[in-house]
């Protein structure tokens, strides 16, 4: 495969990696918390989907329609029950409270569906577009790749335009200030979890539809991954964790077809410490120092 | 005049020692149950591995979700040692050399991992770290000489729980001592307020790499002590559910508390046994355990609950209660 | 020469030069007071004296050493220590650990003698708790000494933190708005102690302050710095009563 067919994968699979980033670094952004959980949310998104079309056989666009509204009951539930008592705990608390989550979502899905992988049925039937005699670009991976950027114009466009995005930016910036001024804290924090959870359903089915099986441990990867490309794009900052996710979705598939398969995984991880250790705020963070 | 901490320490390693002797009897009088003498060394090592990861956890105050990482490697190097010297070397001198090999080369990852990730805020370093232990587990599968996926055959079968008593009451000597010095509050201080530890001239970087070498070191020796308690020793064995298990024994134990994380590891490494039949709800309860201890510990109800929950109300209790009899 | 030299001391953060060229001569043994409305950017001096943030511009010297742009640390064994605008004790430790803390860079021995208590352990150990004991009785915290920080009354924190910055053995001591949050008695009762300290320890003292009464009743002279620049400066009575600083708190 050409170094283009190896790169638009990368940008597709990078596309998922940043629908995921969303969510993390909305919610690091708000809650000022590492949403252990949040990739564990993407594999529930799938295994609803994939009841909902297996076992209930809904029609595809109503199943990720369920899936997307599990996810974010699931979300907003997770927030208001796990994290929402620890809003004043140390964050060592904060983080092992939802390492926990995590766990209890992979466990939970373990017992229902079992630790085989399920073969995720077939949603994305669009025929591949031919470029030239060498190559084509999937259908998946354009499906993938537009819906994303539609999400990103639509997201960008809601933080900066609407009244819940701005109040979302204010909460991010300074709660005590936001709260003064008269924005619902908690409201606006639960309207993240949930948009960063809907995100996650559709990063999952765009995932289970790549990748074609999921399992109870399939979410765990993805979600570290994008967490690494929220980081690398800044995290909190959301133009930042879309460029981090592709970037992240390039890198990855570039090293697995030029390096190695095994060692891909070293070397988006090698990234994370490299930018942690050169550029700690990431490519458009800004440097958070705290108050002395 | 004493410092508190010292006392605890005294009265925790005393009940050790007396549960030692307690086995013992039991043991050569020939009135232990088989299920009791196999949970002995599990017990042993999970206590092992609690310990030492509640020096990093409970005492720094940095999560880290690799602890199974240094498990493996230690366990890998201090069976391979014990393999390739096995005919050369009495037990008596092999095993121990096995157990400082073990410890020491995964001190020497502690090390490799702890230098980049010493700036890195606690998300960043519990991410890293649970990506360091998935890697270790991925690259030993993929090497020959340690067997491959097939595992590791041909340790000397060499864990008893004598030894495994042993081991605990050094772990035990070093761990405590080293929390009673003055490295020891420099520790939790970092855990108190860094930004305070660093006015007062506390060398943070210094601090946390040599709790990451000394955790890492007694996780390698546990690892040691579980590999030559196996016929195969299989990398599959250290991944992030086992990390898990010894974070929520950590957890529940207490964080900063060893005498808790010997009571919990007793306790968690005892429940498979009691609920056998449901253990694939083991995962789940540690789950719940995680998040329910977490929000106990935050919640200020539990907190006055505690802090009036000490032995001078206990001993109150009981002197009224004697009075109301009397 | 002056136990403190500061020249141009300056550090823009963003588009924002949030200390302008601050200069401040500090004698050996006086007590200075840095004052000015809030958000003036007496925090930030500290900070910057500190080593917490790294100068843009100018100068640090103590005692004759340049220590401009130094991490906290090497400031720390330098001779300076300070106390935090919010407490910052170790707070889940007790009232003697927090302050043995303060003596760590006055022991020497190693993590092996820690671990196998040898003789340079417990002898360093006995000097230490005799040394947090006489700290400790000055600040009248001496019966306290296995409490938790965090259990303590505020003003008993304060002092707490002030014993801490104390056992650094430092040659500069700043002290960030120690007086607040407490009523008038307690007060008065700091301004006796902060003198207490200055006159029993030989030590030198910088600090941030609101209460008037404090500034006016023990510091010798002051600086008065108003967005980042020094205002005026001089004798406590007679900067007071400069116009351009009455403006500045007050208003025109």
């Amino acid at each position: 495969m050409s170094f283009i067919s190896q790169l638009i994968n990368g940008l597709s699979i990078g596309s998922i990696y940043a629908l995921i980033a969303l969510g993390y670094t909305m919610v690091y952004g708000i809650a000022k918390m590492l949403n252990f959980a949040h990739g564990d949310v993407i594999m529930i998104g799938a295994f609803s989907v994939f009841t909902a079309i297996s076992s209930l056989h809904m029609n595809p666009m109503y199943a990720v329609l369920i899936g997307i509204i599990t996810c974010v009951t699931l979300g907003v539930l997770i927030e208001k029950i796990a994290y929402k008592p620890l809003r004043k705990a140390s964050p060592l608390t904060v983080l092992i409270t939802a390492i926990g989550v995590s766990f209890l979502l992979q466990n939970i899905v373990l017992l229902i569906f079992g630790s085989t992988l399920k073969p995720f049925p077939s949603i994305m039937e669009v025929d591949s577009f031919k470029i030239n005699e060498n190559f084509s670009i999937t259908g998946k991976s354009i499906i993938t790749m537009v819906v994303t950027f539609i999400i990103m114009i639509l997201l960008t466009l809601f933080i900066n335009k609407t009244k819940t995005g701005r109040a979302m930016l204010a909460v991010s910036e300074d709660r005590g200030a936001a709260e003064l001024m008269g924005v619902n804290v908690n409201k606006t924090i639960s309207i993240t979890f949930a948009i960063g959870s809907g995100l996650a359903a559709i990063a999952g089915v765009f995932y289970a539809s790549t990748y074609g099986f999921i399992g109870p441990y399939s979410g765990s990867m993805p979600g570290i991954k994008a967490f690494i490309g929220a980081v690398l794009g800044g995290i909190g900052s959301i133009p930042g964790a879309m460029i981090g996710g592709i970037l992240l979705g390039v890198v990855e598939s570039l090293s697995k077809a030029y390096i190695s398969t095994e060692l891909s995984d070293a070397i988006v991880f090698a990234v994370l410490i490299i930018v942690l250790i050169f550029k700690p705020s990431g490519l458009l963070g800004k440097n958070r120092t705290e108050k002395v | 005049m004493k410092n508190k901490f010292s006392k605890n320490h005294l009265v925790t390693f005393s009940i050790v020692i007396i549960a030692f002797l307690l086995c013992f009897i039991l043991i050569s009088s020939g009135n232990a149950t088989r299920q009791f003498k196999g949970l002995l060394v599990p017990i042993g090592i999970n206590i092992i591995l609690a310990v030492s990861l509640n020096l990093a956890v409970g005492f720094l105050g940095q999560l880290t979700l690799g602890h199974a990482g240094f498990m493996s490697v230690g366990a890998y190097a201090g069976c391979l040692f014990s393999i390739q010297f096995q005919d050369i070397l009495p037990m008596i001198i092999r095993f121990p050399l096995a157990m400082i090999a073990g410890g020491l080369v995964a001190s020497a990852f502690g090390i490799i991992i702890g230098i980049p990730v010493l700036r890195m805020k606690g998300d960043y370093l519990a991410i890293v770290t649970l990506a360091f232990g998935e890697i270790i587990r991925s690259v030993i599968t993929n090497l020959k000489f340690t067997g491959g996926a097939a595992g590791l055959k041909g340790t000397p079968q060499d864990t008893n729980y004598i030894i495994v008593f042993v081991v605990i009451f050094i772990t035990l000597f070093v761990l405590m001592n080293l929390i009673d010095s003055r490295h020891g509050r420099a520790i939790m201080s970092i855990r108190d307020n860094s930004i305070a530890a660093e006015s007062i001239g506390i060398n943070i970087t210094y601090f946390k790499l040599l709790t990451f070498v000394i955790a890492a070191f007694f996780a390698g020796v546990a690892g040691v002590l579980y590999g030559h308690n196996l016929s195969i020793l299989s990398a599959s064995t250290f991944d992030y559910n086992k990390s898990i298990e010894i974070l929520v024994i950590v957890v529940l134990g207490g964080m900063g508390s060893i005498r808790g994380s010997i009571i919990a590891a007793i306790l968690i490494t005892a429940l498979p046994e009691m609920l056998r039949g449901s253990d694939k709800y083991r995962m789940l309860l540690y789950a719940i355990i995680l998040i329910f201890m977490m929000l106990l510990n935050s919640s200020p109800k539990f907190a006055q609950f505690k802090s009036k929950l000490n032995y001078k109300t206990l001993i109150g209790i009981i002197k009224s209660r004697i009075k109301k009899e009397a | 020469m002056a136990l403190l030299e500061v020249k141009n001391l300056s550090i823009t953060f963003g588009g924002l030069r949030a200390v302008d060229n601050f200069n401040i001569n500090i004698e050996k043994g006086q007590l200075y007071g840095l004052i000015g409305p809030n958000g003036a950017g007496k925090t930030t001096v500290f900070n910057l004296l500190t080593g917490v943030y790294k100068p843009t511009d100018g100068s640090i010297i103590l005692d004759g050493k340049n220590i401009t742009g130094k991490t906290p640390i090497e400031i720390s064994k330098s001779g300076i220590a300070r106390t935090f605008q919010n407490i910052r004790l170790f707070k889940n430790m007790s009232v003697m650990d927090n302050v043995k803390l303060g003596l760590h860079n006055q022991n020497k021995y190693s993590v092996f003698a820690g671990i196998f208590k040898l003789p340079s352990y417990s002898h360093e150990e006995k000097i230490m708790d005799q040394k947090a004991m006489e700290l400790l009785k000055v600040f009248g915290l001496d019966n306290e000494l296995e409490t938790i920080s965090s259990n303590l009354p505020y003003g008993k924190q304060r002092k707490l933190e002030i014993a801490r910055a104390l056992a650094t053995n430092p040659k500069l001591l700043l002290l960030d708005e120690p007086a607040a949050g407490m009523n008038p008695n307690e007060t008065a009762e700091l301004m006796e102690t902060i003198k207490f300290v200055r006159d029993e320890f030989s030590m030198t003292i910088l600090l941030i302050e609101h209460d008037m009464k404090l500034v006016t009743g023990i510091c010798e002279e002051i600086s008065v710095l108003n967005f980042g620049t020094r205002l005026a400066q001089g004798i406590t009575s007679v900067v007071l009563n400069d116009p351009k600083v009455i403006i500045a708190y007050l208003g025109e």
